[in-house]
């Protein structure tokens, strides 16, 4: 095997990871955390005008 | 971790926010100087002429203005969505200071002559190992307020500006790596080809992460909070982070096209500089569209303005690119003032308008006011900008594809039609507006320095307590 094998793996195995973070990004299961990490910059007092959103993010 | 009632370090982002703008003037005048010199020659004087000046112009915008900018909205963020005070100690006035000097030490050597010759990394090695003592502890502070933080979440725009944060450091220090043969003169560490191809390896990516990563964290922070609703959708913000972290490392060599560079990595450079629009345009959507529903607020408010007229322009050059980047297109535009209108068309309306938004959002509550001393004057500054923006592009659109059509037009017998000479007098109308654009936005800046000095006149500067940990559901 030579390193160009070895290159094109690393190739292969970099789009499948992004793949990967798309499919996690998009299942139910990051849904919560997302929410309440979309809703950090809103935690400080000076925000009562702000409007968290409950509905799903999208 | 400690429950116990601190502050947030607010002094070392209001140093930050003050020369920003302070920066920008300087900046932007050398801008309009280079400008004016290309327009009317006898203002190149003594060694004070465009080749000295041009770096200087391009260091004080990049790294003085648009750095100064980063520190200061990089610690107003990490420590409002960290619930933390910042990391470091005294490494945190370091940042402040170590940048400063390595500015002055750039506007003293640059028009001296004493350069590396590398576009955007000419400083000399002895200012190179300044600037790594600065970043080094930038990320050290920035990262320690991360680690203490009292929420479970790393909010997304701490993930652009870290990643913005790793990424110039490995830049900086490949890049800038040389042999030292006096105090003020070094040879680079590479040669030929490579030394091309790691030059705009470091070049296209100061501007993936330091002008384009490191500002849509700002974006990411600044337009939610004026908008006063979450980001439109934060499942596409981490897709579009990783989409950028994956592409745009090999969109370099589109710099190199046509030259010694191997073709195949010139179409690599070509085919992830293609692909890089997705991401682009899916931030620029994601920022936009934080606004639906609250689209109201842009009609009277000038920072809103600012902040969503700069993500038109983000994606307008991030349409632009990709296209320059198509060997056959850039077989016209390269060598051109199209690609100098491409350049600004995102500096000065993406980093730019992005940096004075933010700036104003921030200068009121650094300096314990409700708002800026004028509204109107941000309105003022924000047409002047915009004008002065379409203005430059505009002309350098029409220079830079006159430039390649008559550089590459022949006569019948394969002789060139044109001079080098008569491309240059045909561009003189066009270098003149593009003055005249700079002046403007250069005005806008002057505008924006008077309204701070009011806003700070009289005005408090006491920390912000740090918000108590009882916030956080984890």
């Amino acid at each position: 095997m030579d390193i160009n094998d070895l290159r094109s793996i690393l190739t292969v195995a970099g789009l499948l990871c992004f793949l990967g973070i798309v499919g996690w990004a998009y299942s139910k299961g990051s849904k919560k955390g997302f929410e309440e990490a979309a809703n950090l910059p809103f935690a400080e007092h000076d925000d009562q005008d702000a409007t968290p959103r409950a509905s799903p993010p999208r | 971790m400690s429950g116990t009632q601190t502050t947030y370090n607010d002094k070392v982002v209001r140093q930050f926010a003050v020369m920003t703008v302070i920066w920008g003037i300087v900046g932007m005048l050398v801008g309009v100087i280079i400008a004016a010199q290309l327009v009317w020659p006898e203002l190149n004087i003594g060694f004070l002429h465009f080749a000295r000046l041009r770096p200087l112009h391009t260091n004080a915008v990049i790294f003085a203005f648009g750095g100064c900018a980063l520190f200061a909205t990089s610690y107003w963020c990490v420590q409002r969505t960290s619930h933390a005070r910042l990391w470091g100690g005294p490494l945190v006035p370091f940042t402040f200071w170590g940048w400063q000097i390595v500015i002055l030490l750039a506007a003293i050597t640059l028009p001296l002559g004493i350069t590396q010759g590398k576009e955007y990394a000419e400083l000399e090695w002895p200012i190179d190992i300044l600037i790594t003592l600065v970043w080094v502890s930038y990320a050290l502070v920035f990262f320690g307020t991360i680690a203490k933080r009292t929420v479970s979440h790393i909010y997304v725009a701490n993930w652009f500006f870290g990643a913005f944060i790793i990424a110039v450091a490995l830049l900086h220090l490949v890049n800038s790596a040389a042999v030292p043969v006096s105090l003020t003169k070094s040879y680079s560490a590479y040669s030929g080809v490579q030394d091309a191809m790691i030059q705009w390896w470091y070049g296209h990516n100061a501007v993936g992460f330091f002008l384009t990563a490191g500002f849509l964290g700002m974006m990411y922070y600044f337009v939610p909070k004026q908008a006063g609703r979450p980001v439109y959708s934060y499942r596409l913000s981490v897709v579009h982070f990783w989409a950028l972290i994956f592409t745009y490392m090999w969109a370099g060599p589109h710099h190199l096209h046509y030259t010694a560079l191997p073709d195949w990595t010139q179409s690599i450079g070509m085919v992830f500089s293609l692909i890089l629009l997705a991401p682009s345009w899916g931030g620029m959507i994601n920022g936009i569209m934080t606004l639906s529903g609250a689209w109201h607020k842009l009609r009277d408010d000038p920072i809103l303005k600012f902040l969503i007229t700069s993500l038109s322009f983000y994606g307008m050059s991030t349409f632009e690119g990709p296209m320059m980047a198509i060997k056959t297109v850039n077989a016209l535009s390269h060598y051109t003032d199209w690609t100098v209108g491409h350049v600004h068309s995102g500096a000065l309306g993406w980093v730019a308008m992005v940096s004075i938004g933010s700036i104003y959002y921030l200068l009121p509550k650094l300096f314990g006011k409700t708002e800026m001393y004028s509204t109107k004057l941000m309105t003022v500054h924000f047409w002047i900008a915009t004008i002065g923006t379409v203005l430059y592009i505009a002309s350098m659109w029409i220079a830079g594809v006159m430039q390649g059509l008559m550089w590459r037009a022949v006569n019948a017998d394969g002789t060139l039609a044109y001079s080098f000479v008569e491309s240059v007098k045909g561009s003189y109308p066009f270098w003149a507006i593009r003055w005249l654009g700079g002046v403007l936005f250069l005005s806008g800046m002057l505008i924006m320095a008077y309204n701070m000095f009011k806003t700070m006149a009289g005005g408090k500067t006491q920390d912000a307590p740090v918000i108590i940990p009882a916030a956080h559901h984890a």
